[in-house]
């Protein structure tokens, strides 16, 4: 491995790590990630020099609590030395037993807090967990560089001045707490599986593999089933088992491929192997007596049966409603009822699903339409489909989707009219 | 310790139960809050706490000039204006949110939670 490959690696296993010990260090997020940053700077510096040290992680900590003081001391004495006092006084709560302490998991509710804007929410947690700079984040989001900046610095401003509190929640406050930091990373691997923007890829890897990556890293500290790490292992064996079928989802013009149509041969064995084995991780633990399954276990088991198909054929449908079913009584939306209608069409046919779908409010949603457009297609309703198609392209956000919408609607001809 | 001033907001002009929708609820809200308020007096958190006359009832001062022009009315034209008002003191804002959410329970409003000035903060702004 080369120095530059080494620096890359320790970034992605470090950072989070080297921010989240000086933020508890220094109670303040600006001094952590600034020190963070300089801290890598200078490895990128030394090391090609120097060689890279052998315990890079402590190396670089050291060197950025370094960096920190030294900032510190240079902004003012006299701020400085209340600092200094502040620094040495570990004034943090006596955590209660029971509850997981960790920097990194301190860092992550902090950044996921609900007093924050959801945008920024997504935003700081990319940032000082993630590692990705502004300019990334701004890219991943197709903002101004400048807006994102602003966001960041305003989140931060707010976390100061209101006293956000850099721990792990109580207990009681833990499951409602951990869903928060789960839909935060839930929306980044959206974003990154189904990406916006006219000039954008219709899959983003950087953005689903860093979702997958920090989802990893909070099942690495959530490790009581009490307060939710069911969840955490589902949300991340659904993304697993999403991102597993990446490869077959963009066709070489750029369209989506749907499920149906994808090569399943394309399909990553590993990552459907390893969330297969958490679906049946949770499975056991569920059998056991645990906690019942919330949505993102429902969801990874709903995908874990279109993985295990491998033609689509042979798909479970029976079981996929059903699952459906049960994620309906837990989350009564309207975009669940959708999804659970398209795996009704499979079962009942497209008439019934249609009734389905025609009832629910997502006049707005560019699934809805799509959904229609497919299932009045089937009905032989080409007019209504064609309409449905045009309304659905009219609202999709991607390109990929975009151009896999104007390709069926131009596969409608002639035939089936009225 | 931090202090935060919990803000409720109302209409410009109430009715004759305060903002409520007949004498019982108001007695009720009235009640409620009060248990509210000597919760946070007895568990330390109780700086201040009160509500205000209707916002028709205020005059708006600027004394910036040679003589003070008085203005009728309050200071923004909004549909909605300050009610009534804590000011407590908590360690951080996870406490405050939830003593809002208590608060907003009793006086049956939604409760906007902003934190004051610290010593720490003034003196960030006064070396920048």
């Amino acid at each position: 491995m080369s120095v530059a490959e080494a620096i890359t690696r320790v970034h992605r296993e470090e950072w989070a790590r080297v921010v989240a010990a000086l933020a508890r260090r220094f109670g303040d997020l600006d001094t952590a990630e600034d020190a963070a940053a300089e801290a890598f700077a200078t490895a990128v510096e030394r090391w090609p020099r120097d060689g890279v040290p052998p315990n890079p992680g402590a190396w670089l900590t050291t060197t950025a609590t370094r960096k920190a003081i030294d900032r510190l001391r240079r902004e003012s004495s006299r701020d400085a030395k209340q600092r200094e006092a502040r620094m040495l006084a570990d004034d943090g709560p006596a955590e209660p037993p029971g509850v997981i302490d960790d920097d990194r998991l301190r860092l992550v509710f902090t950044c996921c807090h609900p007093a924050l804007a959801p945008d920024a929410r997504i935003a700081l947690t990319l940032r000082m967990v993630g590692g990705l700079t502004v300019p990334e984040i701004a890219r991943a989001f197709l903002v101004q560089e400048a807006t994102m900046g602003q966001r960041i610095t305003r989140a931060k401003a707010k976390i100061r001045a209101a006293h956000i509190p850099y721990r792990v929640p109580t207990a009681d406050d833990l499951p409602a707490r951990l869903d928060g930091v789960l839909t935060v990373l839930f929306l980044v691997f959206n974003e990154g599986y189904l990406a916006t923007g006219a000039g954008t890829d219709p899959v983003r890897a950087d953005l689903t593999g860093e979702a997958i990556r920090l989802t990893r890293l909070v099942r690495e500290l959530v490790d009581d089933d009490r307060v939710g790490r069911g969840e955490v292992t589902g949300l991340l064996a659904l993304m697993l088992l999403t991102e597993a079928r990446r490869p077959a989802r963009v066709s070489a013009t750029g369209e989506l491929v749907t499920l149906d149509e994808q090569d399943r041969g394309a399909w990553d064995r590993d990552l459907i192997d390893e969330g297969h084995r958490l679906v049946r991780e949770r499975l056991a633990a569920v059998a056991a007596g645990g906690p019942s399954p919330g949505r993102y276990q429902l969801l990874a088991a709903i995908n874990a049966v279109h993985t295990d198909a491998r033609d689509v054929r042979d798909t479970d449908w029976a079981q996929v409603v059903a699952l459906y079913d049960r994620l309906v009584r837990l989350d009564p939306s309207p975009v669940v009822a959708l999804n659970r209608a398209v795996a009704v069409a499979e079962l009942d046919g497209p008439e019934v699903a249609l009734a389905l779908v025609d009832r629910l409010p997502l006049d707005g949603y560019h699934a809805f339409h799509a959904t229609r457009a497919e299932l009045l297609r089937r009905l032989g309703r080409g007019r209504e489909a064609r309409e449905a198609y045009d309304r659905a392209i009219d609202l999709a956000g991607n390109t990929g989707e975009v151009a896999y919408l104007t390709r069926r609607r131009g596969q409608l001809g002639g035939a089936g009219a009225g | 310790m931090p202090k935060y001033l919990l803000s409720v907001y109302g209409p410009t002009e109430r009715n004759q139960f305060g903002d409520y929708p007949d004498k019982e609820s108001m007695l009720q809200a009235f009640a409620d809050t009060g248990a509210f308020n000597d919760k946070l007096v007895a568990e330390g958190y109780f700086v201040f706490a009160d509500g205000l006359e209707q916002a028709t009832t205020a005059t708006v001062v600027d004394g910036q000039g040679d003589e003070p022009v008085y203005t009728d009315g309050p200071y923004l034209e909004a549909k909605e204006h300050l009610g009534g008002f804590w000011v407590i003191e908590a360690p951080d804002l996870d406490v405050a949110l939830r003593l809002a959410a208590e608060g907003s329970k009793a006086c049956r409003g939604k409760v906007e939670v902003r934190p004051f000035h610290t010593e720490q903060s003034i003196k960030a702004m006064l070396d920048a």
